[in-house]
């Protein structure tokens, strides 16, 4: 059946792919070539595909990958194995959470953690950043929607629409 | 169950906008759960950012399992997570199966590019508000600042994993406080 070993395969990845999205390629790079389900020039389309497309790109590959694997059937199997290791280790962390009764020195200690969490953000932007090519246009496109947050507070979709539609217009 | 029914939904909604890594959600689910529904804080929002990068799994998925948790315990935690990966699941399909040649559209990729740079906007806006944020209410602005410095070199100089970031930030705050005990 290789439905089963899909989702356990996927659930060894939610499991040991420590770091999100990304660090889940190494691991489907193994798959590739343990089990052939797909080439590796499809993996390196498939990361494409799941870069640029709506959903967290460790969730698109996973589907994208069970897809060649197993079909539809096989595409959903290998994202609920992705998925099941997440929500087991959560739910229990979240408990033992709850049990810690020093809820200032809590407080302390995640304030701490948001210093290091501003740089991670800065980081992710800097990445999805350098996908997007370093022309005159861009960078306008950028000024201007960032600085419409400032003056003109709407919702986070509002402006993803927003440059959507300039993305269009402008042929960026 | 409305309110199960809600984070399902609410979820669905931050998948479906979510382009790029768990971060690029932070946006749609500040204005969702923070401002509209007012369900989490947006300290415990950030918190559960850093508490994702440590834990095994996808961080989107861990995200919205923390979320879900948090608002009604393992059911909340289950419908949340199906919810951010619902979106996912159909477009792939349907992009796998049916429209293999739909990434090659000229006009969807002039609507990729623009969102990308949407997200780059969004997370700049996110960092400088967090930053503000950290210094009017931190009272160890000292540290807040190393860590924060520590973690940039390590991140765009060292090219660390956030996973060893997120676990220098403790060692950083653990150190920290030693020292303060000794002094004391």
């Amino acid at each position: 059946m290789i439905y089963i070993t899909l989702f356990y395969q996927f659930f060894l990845i939610g499991l040991f792919a420590v770091g999100g999205g990304a660090a889940t390629i190494p691991f489907l790079f193994d798959l590739s070539r343990k089990y052939g389900w797909f080439s590796l020039s499809q993996l390196s389309d498939m990361i494409a595909v799941s870069e640029s497309t709506p959903g967290p790109v460790g969730v698109n590959m996973a589907t994208f990958a069970g897809f060649q694997a197993g079909g539809f059937l096989g595409g959903v199997v290998a994202t609920l194995g992705l998925v099941c290791p997440s929500v087991i280790v959560i739910v229990a962390v979240s408990k033992l959470m709850k049990k810690i009764q020093s809820q200032e020195g809590m407080n302390s200690f995640f304030n701490a953690l948001q210093a290091a969490a501003a740089a991670l953000i800065l980081f992710a932007g800097y990445h999805i950043a350098a996908l997007c090519g370093d022309n005159v246009l861009n960078f306008a496109v950028f000024g201007l929607v960032l600085a419409l947050m400032f003056v003109w507070p709407k919702s986070a979709i509002f402006y993803l629409v927003l440059s959507g539609m300039l993305g269009i217009a402008l042929k960026l | 169950m409305r309110v199960l029914l809600n984070l399902f939904f609410c979820f669905l909604k931050t998948g479906l906008f979510t382009f790029g890594g768990g971060y690029a959600m932070l946006a749609v689910l500040k204005d969702e759960l923070t401002d509209k529904k007012k369900w989490i804080s947006e300290d415990e929002l950030i918190n559960f950012f850093s508490l994702s990068q440590c834990t095994p799994g996808v961080i989107a998925i861990n995200i919205a399992t923390f979320c879900g948790y948090k608002l009604k315990k393992t059911a909340g935690a289950v419908a949340a997570t199906l919810g951010v990966v619902t979106p996912s699941v159909i477009i792939i399909l349907l992009i796998a199966s049916l429209f293999k040649h739909i990434m090659e559209n000229p006009n969807v990729v002039h609507v990729l590019n623009g969102v990308r740079i949407g997200v780059v906007a969004l997370l700049c806006k996110i960092v400088f508000d967090l930053l503000v944020r950290i210094w009017k209410k931190n009272l160890k602005k000292g540290l807040s600042c190393a860590i924060f410095c520590v973690a940039f070199v390590e991140l765009f100089f060292f090219k660390l994993s956030a996973f060893l970031v997120v676990l220098t930030a403790i060692c950083l705050y653990g150190f920290d406080a030693c020292f303060k005990r000794v002094l004391k």
